[in-house]
């Protein structure tokens, strides 16, 4: 298994909801603790990674999170104008805005135009070596595919132009395991952990892009080995239950609202083992699968970040 | 003011003491406006950020009527997980409706007033049907379908998805066959973008960017306008794609009166008087800020808002003071109340060994530990619902479920948590995996402390 931080760059992905932002946030800090240049990019400019880093906007230009961190926000119009100016080399800057906004609407209309810009700067940053880690908060399931395939269709429906001559280098960057890799982000619940596996097959097949680890985000604590269930199970008996109820001085239904309680958690845990077992099944063995716990405390925010990039490093040691 | 609540595990005579504010009535008033709400509307548009259980709520609320208050209802899913889809009937049909059979209600114990459809929405299906339709004959409709461009377009542009949805809506609503309409909206970047779709696709063929992009391929008459634009353009893209793009959206360009009035009138239909939108969120920060937003903008846009659906929300217990305190005593006292349990458990099944005190501490320890966690959860996200159903008319809780509702009988349950029924499990002891036994739990906005937001979040 390869160490999750000796990527270059990493796609983080998974369905919506999952804490997608708090993982590739939290990567991006460990990363940076641990001495790399790092740079966090949110592939859709809502604002979740200056929410999880409890920092002002972060713009395409990036915001200095800390000496070796840094976070940006993916807008395609900017990435058209860098390309043009630094790619390019278009002179007509003047005209740059009007063909911008063209751009944009042929990049709704044409596929694959916005998703080449997007890949193609993250891309471009590697390549360059401005950072030592690129870590992207990639889109929800739905579009990381047509993102990561946006440069192999490209060659299939632009034959000539500067778009196409870039598609190679972008691809070979995408398509390199040591460099590239994706990160599928799950909770331990039936519809995340269906479309893990489900994009799990998309990425092989359909984009050049290689999985590199799997995280089961907001795993909880065991609460109960066999032999103690057991015995809970004889303390949920009405007269066990009594016996408490007499010995606390309490009433039956204080009792026994603790009780189901406990029961909510263990079942609820049982339920996610379950769905982690299946996702474990289905994923290739050589990939790794990270298990982050779930936080009571704080479930967002910098606080969150900092506790689940704590996890991922003691995860990532053992 | 919304749906009373009712912590887990209750017994009727403490149940009627958490009503106790305004009594029972409370809830009565609260259904009452429920069912005038969903007798009134034609169509019910379910909308909220990705994974707080949508598509779960829209089927629920679909079966609901069905069952209580009769009619056609039909439910419109984008992309129902697997056992739900079968559940229902709907797997592998793509855009066709099928009727959930009265043996399926048989089985969940109940005797339907109404009759329940339900339909995927297949999105390349419904772009074919759209083109089919406003073409001006089958040869442009085929020429465009097969074109290489098309395909691309209709998977991934994604705005795309959010308007076939209301359009399909639109559709079905013109057909009549149906007395009410729930439809689950797809996830999208942006909840909101589906409100703007219509507008956004009548804009598409009005831009005078479609026509630059038209022109030389026509004419090759580039006005000065345009020039800069084709420059770059041609250098960056080639020409050839240029013209490949031109070709395709000039075919495009035969259906654009067709888009355009259907564009408006799907957009009328989102604000007429007989269409709802419905808010389903959980009551974790992200996903309830998310949902704040929404409401803030379906007010915006003067569309009416007829319900807020907190989905997966905490037993009450977990934030009851003196349940709390129960659970802490039992942590603090776990030495001396293990000695006088262990006693009189019986030996293990397996190795006739009698548990010793030590592992009965230990267990009443992990429980009073997990209460506490829980409890912390349960107070944070009590806010969160206190702030969000202060705004709304009718704001129900529904109750976590461990499992997912994978069958009618789990739906109509469901369903139930959303009218503000009683506690429908008849004993607390057992939150089985089934979707059987649920407890009531449904936030008031004057009890909203009292509720609290599951803890996960898919």
């Amino acid at each position: 298994m390869q160490e999750l931080l000796s990527y270059k760059l990493l796609f983080v992905t998974g369905k919506g909801g999952v804490g997608k932002t708090t993982v590739a946030a939290a990567i991006a800090l460990l990363a940076s603790d641990q001495g790399l240049r790092t740079l966090v990019c949110e592939a859709e400019p809502k604002g979740d990674l200056a929410r999880a880093y409890e920092c002002g906007p972060t713009p395409f230009s990036g915001r200095r999170i800390s000496d070796r961190l840094v976070a940006m926000s993916m807008d395609t119009e900017a990435s058209l104008r860098e390309y043009l100016r630094v790619v390019a080399r278009v002179p007509t800057v003047g005209h740059v805005g009007p063909v911008a906004r063209a751009f944009d609407f042929v990049a709704t209309a044409a596929p694959g135009i916005r998703e080449i810009l997007t890949v193609g700067k993250l891309c471009f940053e590697v390549r360059e070596g401005h950072y030592d880690l690129v870590v992207v908060d990639a889109s929800s399931t739905g579009s990381v595919v047509g993102q990561l395939a946006a440069p192999t269709g490209i060659n299939e429906l632009i034959r000539v132009g500067l778009v196409r001559s870039q598609t190679d280098w972008i691809l070979e960057i995408l398509g390199d395991p040591v460099r590239t890799g994706a990160v599928l982000v799950s909770t331990p619940e039936e519809m995340p952990v269906t479309e893990a596996i489900d994009l799990a097959g998309r990425l092989a097949k359909e984009t050049p892009v290689h999985l590199a680890g799997v995280v089961a985000n907001r795993v909880l604590p065991e609460l109960f080995g066999r032999s103690e269930e057991q015995v809970f199970n004889e303390l949920s008996r009405p007269a066990m239950r009594d016996l408490l109820v007499s010995e606390l001085e309490s009433s039956r239904e204080l009792v026994e609202d603790v009780l189901d309680a406990a029961r909510l958690a263990v079942t609820v845990r049982r339920d996610g083992v379950f769905h982690l077992e299946r996702l474990r099944a289905e994923i290739a063995p050589e990939v790794p699968l990270l298990y982050l716990p779930y936080l009571f405390a704080r479930a967002h925010g910098l606080r969150a970040v900092r506790q689940v990039a704590r996890a991922l490093s003691e995860e990532l040691l053992t | 003011m919304s749906l009373s609540q009712r912590p887990l595990g209750s017994r009727p005579a403490r149940r009627a003491g958490a009503v106790a504010p305004g009594g029972p009535s409370v809830t009565q008033e609260q259904t009452r406006r429920l069912e005038r709400l969903l007798s009134a509307k034609e169509i019910v548009v379910a909308c909220g950020p990705g994974g707080v259980g949508k598509t779960t709520v829209s089927a629920s609320l679909a079966a609901t009527v069905a069952a209580r208050l009769g009619g056609r209802v039909l439910v419109l899913t984008v992309d129902p997980a697997r056992r739900l889809a079968d559940a229902l009937g709907i797997a592998g049909l793509g855009n066709t409706a099928r009727r959930v059979p009265d043996e399926a209600f048989a089985e969940a114990g109940v005797r339907p007033k109404g009759e329940l459809y339900a339909a995927m929405l297949d999105m390349s299906e419904s772009w074919d049907a759209l083109v089919r339709r406003h073409a001006p004959d089958a040869a442009t409709a085929n020429e465009i379908i097969s074109n290489p461009l098309y395909r691309n377009i209709t998977r991934r542009f994604s705005q795309g998805h959010d308007y076939i949805a209301m359009e399909r809506l639109y559709e079905l609503h013109e057909q009549g066959d149906y007395d009410l309409l729930v439809v689950d909206t797809p996830p999208s970047l942006n909840a909101l973008d589906l409100l703007d779709a219509p507008g956004r696709m009548a804009e598409f063929f009005s831009s005078r960017l479609l026509r630059w992009l038209i022109v030389p391929y026509r004419s090759r008459l580039v006005n000065l306008a345009s020039r800069p634009f084709y420059q770059v353009a041609d250098r960056i893209l080639g020409s050839q794609f240029l013209e490949d793009l031109a070709g395709f959206f000039i075919l495009f360009q035969t259906m654009r009166d067709g888009f355009v009035a259907r564009a408006d009138a799907v957009s009328r239909l989102l604000r007429d008087v007989r269409t709802t939108f419905i808010v389903v969120t959980t009551l974790e920060a992200v996903p309830a800020m998310e949902a704040e937003q929404l409401i803030e903008s379906l007010r915006e846009r003067r569309l009416h808002l007829g319900l807020l659906v907190c989905n997966r929300v905490l037993p009450g217990s977990f934030s009851d003071p003196p349940v709390s305190r129960t659970a802490e005593l039992l942590g603090q006292r776990s030495g001396e109340l293990a000695e006088s349990l262990a006693t009189r458990l019986s030996p293990d099944k397996a190795t006739s060994d009698r548990p010793g005190a030590e592992m009965v501490a230990r267990v009443l320890n992990e429980v009073a530990r997990s209460f506490a966690n829980f409890r912390l959860v349960a107070t944070r996200e009590a806010e969160l619902l206190g702030e969000l159903s202060a705004a709304h008319e009718v704001t129900a809780a529904v109750p976590y479920h461990p499992g997912h509702v994978t069958d009618l009988r789990g739906l109509l349950e469901v369903g139930g948590k959303i009218w503000g029924d009683e506690t429908s499990g008849s004993d607390s002891s057992s939150p089985g995996r089934g979707a059987t036994a649920r407890r009531s739990a449904s936030g008031t906005k004057k009890q909203a402390p009292k509720d609290a937001a599951v803890p996960d979040g898919d």
